[in-house]
């Protein structure tokens, strides 16, 4: 099968989206001819023209309350939010206005709109451009949440988000844009909701979101090598999350991490283990084990940016003491 | 105000309207002042909870502008919604039933007085984030222009929400890329409890022109004036001209929400009188009808008396209308999807 980058997959779910549906278009800061700083959007505009690949100004309240409108008056707006970090600037219109809408009418209204944006750190951007904040939108009913771990999830998931009636926020983890995964040529959807059994073990479950998945990966590779065999699942999708596989894979390997790039306080990896804990309790020989990103702002200096996000030594590390029977005391 | 800023007033004679069109407004108008007496009763009988904000003294501008409005052109309302609501053409029966909570509400009661919505007449709902709204309208008019449609957009805000930045991230927007949109400004005097004056530094209208959006400052009493000066732009909008900025002078009679008894602190009775005796847009209204012999009193009466009727009947049933099933507390909150449109060469 072809290799593609995870930046060509999302540009080529948008462009065959945007082939099938005339409601759709993007919108956002430098998205047209710039193609994004991340250059993911290059070549959409000499397609599709400026009058459905629209460049905003400095505005993301103001474009993203613009989506909100479009969707619920019969569009499908993409919006193209710069940066994971300016999900603060426009809460009120995703969480207040977007999520809200179909439940507050009854029903009849509904926002059938993406925002697509990313997250990750070790980029040495700084605390305000390396925040990883699905656990703020996914906190939020009425959003779903979807984080694609390569290219494929990328293309899949993200053509599934634009036909979805609902607002839906896909996270890419912007340090894996010219990561290379297997594509298929054919077209292929990734319906939300169900997880992905990345690697079959017997011991300890790793449960990874985004590109935790690859340090999951690498770490079941190291503890392989030890005679641990640990089974790597991601769930693709964190609203709706996929229990039921999540919560078979555990009961049969009676151990599990959850690691995820949020902040670990409040965040994705406790509510996943949490729900394993409330409904998978009497299979355990050990507690859920919780990996998010240190609770400190993402500092700048590389040696210390590096040492706030889980890295496989430090899930492999955790999962030969779970395996043990240490108990181990999260962060 | 600056000097490019269109004052307008009507002539007091002219009107190319029909007789119906004009008892139509008229009707509007009644019928709303009708709905908040009523609901305004039923929040301090007891009968209905949370919080309401009264539209009573505004009628004029939320007629005048919706009058101007086919069904598939769209507003965006606020807090102070419930006229907006009717005029846009929304029964009595489904708003008490919203108002109360009910499952044969607008909303299946799940809205309530602060987000009614009325999608069938183009109302995309009321909303308790001050300036919230602005971002859908601006929205919503994009929407209309990718896909070609002609309808227009209406964006009601008051004049507290013009101290939200929102608002000139989407009117600098809406003129860039010539949106069929109109920022419908409510000036009533007051920003909750405060003076406008002490929130609005320079002119209202001048923050639009700023952007080079064709602004008007209006008297927000006299319905006619609001109706043809609304045509005019709509018209305008539709032929690719907007948008457009309307600040109509108007105020509110009640407190900023019903519970808002005692204002006296913020503003005079003597001050509120005066509006309600000599500048109410039905009475006004009324009378230049009667002095055009458009319509006679005992006619306008029997109008009246029918709204009231009407609305009598529609709490009665409200308040004996079934609440929403238990079963209703999860449903709404995630819209369905087609699963047949999740397939790959769908």
């Amino acid at each position: 099968m072809r290799e593609i980058t995870l930046s060509q997959a999302v540009n080529e779910a948008l462009a065959e989206e945007m082939r099938r549906d005339p409601t759709t278009f993007i919108i956002g800061e430098d998205v047209a001819e710039a193609g994004t700083p991340f250059k993911v959007l290059s070549g959409l505009v000499e397609e599709f023209g400026t009058s459905r690949v629209i460049d905003t100004p400095i505005s993301e309240p103001g474009f993203v309350g613009i989506g909100v409108g479009a969707a619920l008056t019969g569009a499908r707006p993409i919006v193209d939010l710069m940066f994971g970090d300016f999900i603060y600037l426009v809460m009120d219109q995703l969480c207040n206005q977007a999520a809200k809408q179909h439940y507050m009418s009854g029903g009849k209204l509904s926002v059938p709109m993406v925002l697509r944006t990313n997250l990750g750190a070790t980029r040495r951007s700084g605390a305000q451009h390396s925040q990883s904040l699905q656990a703020l939108v996914a906190h939020i009913p009425g959003i779903k949440v979807a984080l694609p771990s390569s290219a494929y999830e990328a293309k899949g998931l993200m053509k599934t988000a634009i036909r979805d009636n609902n607002p839906v926020v896909i996270i890419e983890d912007k340090l894996m844009y010219q990561d290379k995964a297997p594509v298929p040529e054919e077209e292929y959807l990734i319906p939300f909701g169900e997880a992905n059994i990345k690697r079959e073990g017997s011991d300890i479950t790793l449960i990874g979101t985004s590109s935790m998945v690859q340090v999951a990966e690498a770490a079941a590779k190291i503890l392989e090598a030890e005679g641990i065999s640990a089974e790597v699942i991601d769930p693709r999708t964190i609203v709706p999350l996929d229990e039921d596989t999540l919560l078979k894979s555990v009961r049969k390997t009676s151990r599990a991490i959850v690691i995820d790039e949020g902040h670990q306080n409040y965040g994705i990896t406790g509510e996943i283990a949490s729900r394993l804990n409330e409904k998978a309790f009497y299979y355990l020989d050990a507690p859920v084990l919780r990996m998010g990103a240190m609770d400190v702002p993402v500092p700048f200096s590389p040696v210390l940016e590096d040492l706030t996000v889980p890295t496989p030594e430090r899930v492999a590390e955790n999962a030969r003491r779970l395996c043990a029977g240490e108990m181990i005391h999260a962060a | 105000m600056t000097s490019k800023t269109k004052t307008r007033t009507r002539t007091k004679t002219a009107s190319s309207l029909s007789k119906e069109e004009h008892l139509r407004m008229y009707t509007q108008m009644v019928r709303i002042r009708t709905f908040e007496d009523n609901a305004n009763q039923l929040y301090l009988a007891g009968k209905m909870q949370g919080l309401t904000h009264m539209y009573s003294g505004e009628e004029a501008v939320a007629v005048g502008i919706c009058e101007a409005l086919t069904d598939s052109d769209r507003i965006t309302s606020t807090h102070r919604g419930h006229g907006h609501c009717v005029a846009k053409g929304a029964n009595y029966k489904e708003m008490f039933c919203e108002l109360l909570g009910k499952q044969e509400g607008y909303c299946r009661g799940k809205g309530g007085s602060m987000h009614i919505a009325d999608q069938s007449h183009g109302n995309l709902g009321a909303n308790a984030i001050v300036g919230g709204s602005m971002g859908i309208a601006t929205g919503s008019a994009l929407r209309a222009k990718l896909l070609g449609q002609d309808d227009v957009t209406v964006c009601f805000f008051g004049d507290g929400a013009t101290a939200q930045g929102l608002l000139y991230e989407v009117m600098n927007m809406a003129a860039l890329w010539k949106l069929p949109v109109i920022f419908a400004c409510e000036n009533n005097g007051y920003s909750e409890y405060t003076k406008t004056e002490e929130i609005a530094a320079g002119s209202i209208t001048a923050r639009a022109e700023a952007f080079g959006i064709e602004a008007f400052q209006i008297d927000g009493q006299d319905v006619l004036a609001v109706n043809e000066l609304s045509k005019k732009l709509v018209a305008r909008c539709r032929d690719g001209d907007g948008p457009f900025f309307l600040e109509l002078m108007t105020y509110r009679y009640h407190g900023h929400h019903v519970g808002d008894i005692n204002r006296e602190y913020y503003r005079s009775k003597k001050e509120e009188a005066d509006w309600k005796e000599n500048r109410d847009p039905i009475i006004r209204f009324r009378s230049w009808l009667v002095e055009q012999g458009i319509a006679k009193e005992d006619e306008i009466e029997a109008l009246n008396a029918q709204i009231k009727q009407d609305a009598k009947e529609a709490v009665a049933y409200a308040e004996a209308a079934a609440y929403p099933g238990l079963e209703e507390v999860d449903m709404h909150v995630y819209a369905e999807t087609d699963p047949a449109t999740l397939q790959a060469g769908k």
